[in-house]
């Protein structure tokens, strides 16, 4: 059969894997929007007003925002005015890192040791490296374990060596990539001692553990829409009352003058619609999860020999399952289950598309071949037994296969 | 089938992957990453191995309507392409680099895991043809657009590489592909076409050797031995080669001189007249042959370098050596180039050129 008669054929019957029954695998790095949530964006998305402008249209927009911010910092337990919105994760980590910086240098000149951990996503790592470039930051990385777990002793020791040097402390409440849960309110309770602030990025832990801003302690803390069940593009830094921040986006001066830009009210109704949701369920999705994780990783690794769970067996995100293969590559796994309909993640960052090993991994220990050969499975609202029973079904040929097809690309090293 | 579609990022393998998902395989799409320091933007005509190709080549596979992934081969293809063309300009011959790559990296390391990941084939988008047999062999052949035929840097693939092998373009004229990924709203429809090395930006072969071998002084001498000229190293050469000799003097006849022989060794090139070029013979080693390897005196066409013309050559297979006569005087055969071997539009194989014997040194 040659390829270049075209003819019969056209693109529309080409199967594509979206056509089959998606087992989807990836809710960390998305998760599908709920139904309750995608109702309420709508509505609004169909109605004109600015939140910012004085007449009626307005006041609704506005109302819309306000109302969307009240259930958001009541679900989170904050204030109001505590919330932030922004454009997302990101953009939240951004304004903590950055907005805190200048913030506290403002205040005290010797303020420039930045603490945190080499497993941070690359949102919070990114913009301290980069304050550490330009504006002479200096970057102290706090040690994690192999299971990829702060210690509290340790920042303590490092506060301890000079506090009056500390900007501030960030750690996130679980790891995006192996799910182990960080002791940020023990971490927060240290750093008050001293007066230095704490930024946790919760993207995670939101909905999968409790997470409490007042009762955690820490100063700002990032939290994302989509992660949730709502729409993308909205995310919120919660910042305490007292903390100051120096804006990073100048302009009309909304969001108590800390965040310009005109408010995106729909995305704000369909955020607060899915958080409140996550809180409320938390508990009972937590339980439900973990379950099914807990079948899945108990599965994999009693029927496929090599196969290890990384990041803590206990201490993680009910949701999350990452689990190393010996003697294959996390890419070419991705590809078999993908080709089977399974949607996992090799939870890597991608220059070009070339997977790096994961800093995550090599922060904790593993050499570069076990780390390249990681696959990181993550459940979510919509999953079931019979995704479980998918991935068990096909892991063990797909693991086969993928240890035929061999380590030939592992060993990039420039 | 399950079929891998190597993409460059170039409109030839977009519309190479495009006519393969609708024949009906099941195709995955595939960027080969070659480069160890990849460039964001592509500069010049080149048109592979940066970011942004890769990016070109996803965003193909997406309108497709194909999965896509990266996979990353800078550790093979340097070792076994971008070493063994630095070896070889060492050594004072002249490496064909995409045949190399092809032999080894695209239907050796590809092609050997896309099977180990259970695809039966590799498309990709050069210009050649695949012809069946009745007796269930594949023939390679010409492609149909002479000016686009790459059937020369496919001349290294066996039966075995063959029958796991597809060439969607072989009997497409290029205005043709084209207009297909026009019309298929591939944005690639008209990215220029890639010349040059693809692992030498700039397009400056001397720059780039000079800089891996560095310079190593010596003469320009004619065929008595007597200096003409100094040269920063023999890597700089070619035979055959007839500009950017920079000999001072002109020649006493006042014709051009070409190179004709290049010896590392002493650091020594040799350059002559256009007569003192002409070649009667060449031998080569390491013959690949694309179906059993012929056993008798071959009379058939051989060309020796990429887009060269055809010659006509009795050839003689001994093993790992072949030896070509070449029917009349033939001009720029260079030690390190293939010469393939043709019978009509059929590739019969081919093998590395080794050394050339001179119509003049014969009948001196």
């Amino acid at each position: 059969m040659r390829g270049n008669n075209g003819g019969g054929h056209t693109l529309e019957t080409v199967m594509t894997a979206s056509e089959r029954r998606t087992v989807y695998l990836d809710h960390a790095a998305t998760t599908p929007m709920l139904p309750a949530a995608i109702e309420a964006m709508t509505y609004h998305l169909a109605r004109t007003g600015n939140a910012s402008s004085l007449h009626g249209s307005g006041r609704a927009a506005r109302r819309t925002v306000e109302e969307a911010r009240e259930s958001i910092a009541e679900a989170l337990g904050a204030q109001p005015s505590e919330v932030v919105f922004t454009s997302g994760g990101t953009e939240a980590d951004n304004l903590a890192l950055k907005g805190l910086w200048w913030g506290r240098l403002a205040e005290d000149p010797r303020r420039r040791r930045i603490l945190l951990s080499g497993i941070e996503h690359h949102a919070v790592l990114d913009p301290a490296v980069w304050l550490g470039r330009h504006e002479q930051a200096e970057i102290e990385w706090l040690p994690v374990d192999e299971r990829g777990r702060v210690r509290p002793d340790d920042v303590r020791r490092a506060i301890e060596s000079d506090p009056e040097s500390v900007s501030f402390v960030t750690l996130m409440m679980a790891n995006n990539e192996v799910g182990t849960l960080q002791p940020v309110r023990e971490i927060a309770a240290i750093a008050d001692e001293y007066g230095i602030p704490v930024h946790t990025d919760a993207v995670q832990a939101i909905g999968q553990v409790p997470v409490d801003f007042a009762e955690l302690g820490v100063d700002a803390m990032t939290v994302s829409a989509h992660k949730v069940g709502g729409p993308y593009g909205i995310g919120a830094l919660v910042v305490h009352k007292e903390t100051k921040l120096t804006p990073i986006l100048h302009g009309g001066g909304q969001e108590r003058d800390v965040r310009s830009g005109t408010l995106d009210a729909p995305a704000t109704a369909g955020f607060a619609v899915a958080m409140e949701h996550a809180i409320k369920h938390q508990a009972d999705e937590a339980r439900r999860l973990t379950e099914l994780r807990d079948a899945l990783i108990d599965g994999v690794v009693s029927t496929v020999e090599g196969a290890k769970l990384s990041g803590d067996p206990t201490e993680r995100l009910p949701g999350n399952a990452h689990l190393s293969f010996s003697g294959c590559e996390g890419d070419s796994l991705l590809l078999l289950l993908d080709a089977r309909g399974i949607e996992v993640s090799t939870g890597s960052a991608c220059n070009a598309g070339v997977a790096e090993p994961s800093h995550v991994l090599l922060a904790m220990g593993y050499d570069d071949q076990r780390a390249r050969g990681s696959l990181r499975f993550t459940l979510g609202h919509t999953s079931t037994r019979a995704d479980i029973d998918a991935v068990l079904e096909n892991i063990g040929p797909v693991v086969e296969r993928a240890k035929s097809a061999g380590l030939q690309n592992v060993g990039r090293n420039t | 089938m399950r079929v891998l579609a190597a993409m460059s990022g170039g409109v030839d393998s977009a519309v190479a992957a495009v006519r393969m998902a609708e024949a009906g395989h099941d195709v995955v799409g595939v960027h080969l990453a070659l480069s160890r320091n990849p460039q964001s933007y592509r500069s010049g005509a080149r048109g592979c191995c940066t970011i942004e190709d890769s990016r070109d080549a996803r965003r193909a596979a997406d309108v497709i309507g194909i999965p896509f992934y990266v996979w990353d081969l800078a550790e093979r293809f340097h070792a076994d392409v971008v070493e063994d063309f630095v070896a070889e300009y060492a050594a004072g011959r002249t490496p064909n680099p995409c045949l190399r790559c092809n032999e080894k990296v695209k239907f050796s390391a590809v092609l050997e895991r896309a099977l180990a990941l259970d695809f039966d084939a590799v498309a990709t988008g050069h210009y050649a043809r695949i012809v069946d047999t009745p007796d269930g062999a594949r023939e390679l052949h010409r492609a149909v657009d002479p000016a686009k035929d790459q059937s020369y840097v496919l001349g290294v693939l066996t039966q075995e590489q063959l029958k796991h092998a597809f060439f969607p373009l072989g009997d497409t004229v290029k205005t043709e592909v084209r207009e297909e990924a026009e019309r298929r709203g591939l944005a690639v429809a008209a990215k220029p076409d890639s010349h040059d090395i693809c692992f030498i930006a700039d397009g400056n072969t001397p720059g780039f050797l000079s800089e891996q071998l560095g310079e190593s002084p010596g003469d320009i001498v004619d065929a008595q031995g007597n200096k003409l000229g100094e040269h920063k190293g023999t890597h700089g050469f070619t035979v055959g080669q007839r500009k950017g000799l920079k000999i001072g003097t002109p020649a006493a006849d006042g014709k051009p001189r070409f190179v004709l022989d290049i010896s590392p060794v002493d650091r020594t090139v040799t350059v002559g007249s256009r007569e003192e070029l002409a070649a009667a013979q060449l031998t080569a080693s390491k013959p690949r042959w694309c179906g059993p390897a012929p056993d008798s005196e071959l009379h058939v066409k051989a060309q020796l370098r990429a887009h060269g013309e055809e010659v006509a050559v009795t050839a003689r297979v001994e093993g790992d050596l072949v030896s070509v006569d070449f029917d009349e005087p033939t001009s720029a055969v260079a030690p390190g180039q293939a010469v393939v071997l043709y019978d009509g539009t059929r590739v019969i194989g081919s093998a590395t050129i080794d050394t050339v014997s001179r119509v003049a040194a014969q009948h001196a």
